[in-house]
């Protein structure tokens, strides 16, 4: 029978099915960070089962809200940190070598096509671009998953979005993935699956690919789900060369979780993007999404760029190629949080910190930070935010704030005029 | 297993998000009855106060739908279940909530549109009132002096997870 990407990843994973129409899987990386982690690791302390199912599958993070910022959060990071050691987890990032989650694990080559992931974190989708089944789950979820290496799921339909054509100057996949959100809705995924094919995404960097996937469950997805093919071969390579003769035997291997050409789809989405436009969101939900030349000219207080969505090298360089000199609007605040210390890294050799800054930018260490209004970078009450984030939800970043969700390449056209502003005169 | 049923606090609007249920700045609580104070902080709706009598006396909500979207704190069911809420009854749910509140061992439970209009009805009758029964797959609704009852569906799954108590028991039990 032909199978999408998930079905295949179902089949080759599953455990049981103890009643119909829910799928028990194995597991093969079970990611925590600081947030959610540590009520299940009570719990299980609690219940006397303070167990990992296998050490060497779970990868831990403190990136919420690091460093700590009072007794409480440093408590959470001690029982993350407490029961990294305590049940030898040899892949737990602490200060120095933390960075946000669904940029640090895909950059550690933790995650490969054909994989199941989970982690108490809506957007493990973000891995689903690696041709991976990788949802968001809770707290009780994680646990299970840490005790015994499974997770529950309802067998998910998959929506197909064949997504062609050349993006234009100045869009990029963040603007792709808010038009989609704004076309199917936020619930136009639930329960499902988002499987990109097409020409735009076989273009597209690892990156890209993740800034798409991340924002799957935005429109209520269950994983977003891009293809393997070489590029993903090449951005693993440094990883696997051991295990494969060659790259085109790793895409041999890998090309086993491509969708079959005849698998039934719940629905299939054509995407056109050569009439694209730089998109923004306007309200509280992230599928009220209108055109940059709608938009222009909203006052902002604060241009974030980081996060899970769009704080990698590639969305650093767009946004420095776009500031470089440029100063910051008198009346906006820029806040720049790499997604990771190699990013950082190599954004400071390659001269890109060195733009942020002198355009007026504060660089944050690599952090969840705004993003959620958990640490730094939070709002006060009727502030406005143009942020390369992935929710808008009202009082996100701040009781009383809003954010307006964009591209990097927005953002930094945004700071240099202190209101929205359209990049493409930019570039 | 827990007991389902009381007072209702109705909630009229779709896509009510997770933020708004328990916001991301009181995930730092380490228990989950800290956490009772914050229940639906950042909910605007006309005529509804978080700490009001309505919300605090509570033991079931009914909203619309994709309620519960958004992140994957289970802090939401956790606000919910500490303030003796342990239903919600809605059009539709975000995935993530949905399941987090059967793996609790609360319940999620899906209505048609119609159904909900006529539970809405009684927004405004002080005695609203609910009674669950799992097991049988009916709800009672009254107030105002009426009284009806609705039939819903849950997958035999999330039934057994709440008959179990959660996931965390039955799991260990079967894997």
């Amino acid at each position: 029978m032909a199978k999408t990407t998930a079905e295949k990843i179902f089949d080759a994973h599953l455990v049981n099915e103890p009643f119909p129409g829910t799928k028990v899987l194995r597991l093969d990386a079970v990611l925590c960070h600081e947030i959610t982690t540590p009520i299940a690791i009570d719990d299980l302390i609690r219940r006397g089962k303070d167990r990992v199912f296998d050490p060497t599958k779970i990868k831990a993070v403190i990136d919420h809200v690091t460093p700590s910022k009072d007794t409480k959060t440093a408590t959470q990071a001690k029982i993350l940190r407490d029961w990294a050691r305590r049940h030898d987890i040899k892949d737990f990032f602490d200060i120095g070598a933390n960075g946000v989650c669904h940029a640090l694990f895909p950059e550690r080559g933790f995650i490969r096509p054909g994989y199941t992931v989970i982690m108490g974190d809506s957007h493990t989708c973000t891995h689903g671009a690696f041709g991976a089944f990788a949802a968001g789950i809770g707290t009780t979820d994680l646990e299970v998953g840490i005790l015994k290496g499974v997770c529950a799921f309802r067998q998910p339909k998959t929506i197909k979005f064949n997504v062609n054509g050349t993006l234009p100057k100045g869009v990029y996949a963040k603007d792709v993935i808010l038009h989609i959100i704004g076309k199917i809705g936020v619930n136009g995924a639930t329960d499902r699956v988002m499987e990109f094919h097409g020409s735009t995404i076989a273009d597209m960097t690892m990156e890209s690919r993740m800034t798409l996937c991340n924002m799957a469950i935005e429109a209520g997805g269950t994983s977003g789900i891009c293809q393997p093919d070489m590029t993903t071969v090449n951005y693993l390579w440094q990883f696997i060369s051991g295990d494969f003769a060659s790259k085109e035997a790793a895409l041999a291997d890998y090309s086993q979780w491509c969708a079959d050409a005849d698998a039934e789809y719940d629905k299939i989405i054509e995407i056109d993007v050569t009439t694209l436009e730089p998109t923004i969101t306007f309200g509280y939900k992230p599928d009220q999404v209108k055109t940059v030349s709608e938009l222009a000219g909203t006052p902002l207080d604060q241009v974030y760029i980081g996060s899970c969505t769009n704080g990698r090298l590639e969305d650093l360089r767009i946004a420095a190629q776009i500031l470089k000199g440029h100063k910051l609007a008198s009346n906006v605040r820029g806040i720049l949080s790499p997604a990771t210390p190699a990013i950082f890294k190599d954004a400071s050799k390659e001269g890109l910190i060195d733009i942020f800054m002198e355009a007026g930018f504060c660089v944050t260490n690599p952090t969840c930070g705004a993003c959620l209004g958990m640490s730094n970078g939070v709002l006060a009450e009727g502030e406005i935010c143009a942020s390369t984030t992935n929710r808008n939800f009202m009082g996100r970043m701040g009781k009383g704030g809003m954010v307006h969700l964009m591209s990097p390449a927005t953002a930094a056209a945004s700071a240099i005029e202190g209101m929205i502003a359209d990049p493409r005169k930019y570039l | 297993m827990k007991t389902f049923g009381g007072p209702v606090l109705f909630l009229d609007r779709s896509d009510i998000n997770t933020d708004e249920i328990i916001p991301a700045k009181y995930l730092t609580e380490i228990t989950k009855e800290d956490l009772k104070p914050y229940i639906l902080e950042d909910l605007k709706l006309p005529g509804f106060d978080p700490n009001g009598p309505q919300t605090r006396n509570a033991r079931v909500i009914v909203t619309r739908a994709n309620f519960g979207c958004g992140s994957s704190r289970e802090h939401a069911p956790w606000v919910f279940e500490v303030n003796g809420i342990t239903a919600v009854i809605g059009e539709s749910f975000a995935r993530i909530f949905r399941q987090n509140m059967f793996n609790c061992g609360m319940a999620a439970i899906e209505l048609p549109a119609n159904d909900l209009d006529a539970i809405f009805s009684h927004a405004n009758d002080e005695d609203a009132s609910m009674n669950i029964d799992i097991e049988a797959g009916t709800l009672t609704m009254s107030g105002g002096g009426k009284q009806r009852i609705f039939n819903f569906e849950i997958s035999p799954f999330d039934k057994a997870l709440v008959l179990a108590g959660g996931w965390v028991d039955y799991a260990d039990l079967k894997y």
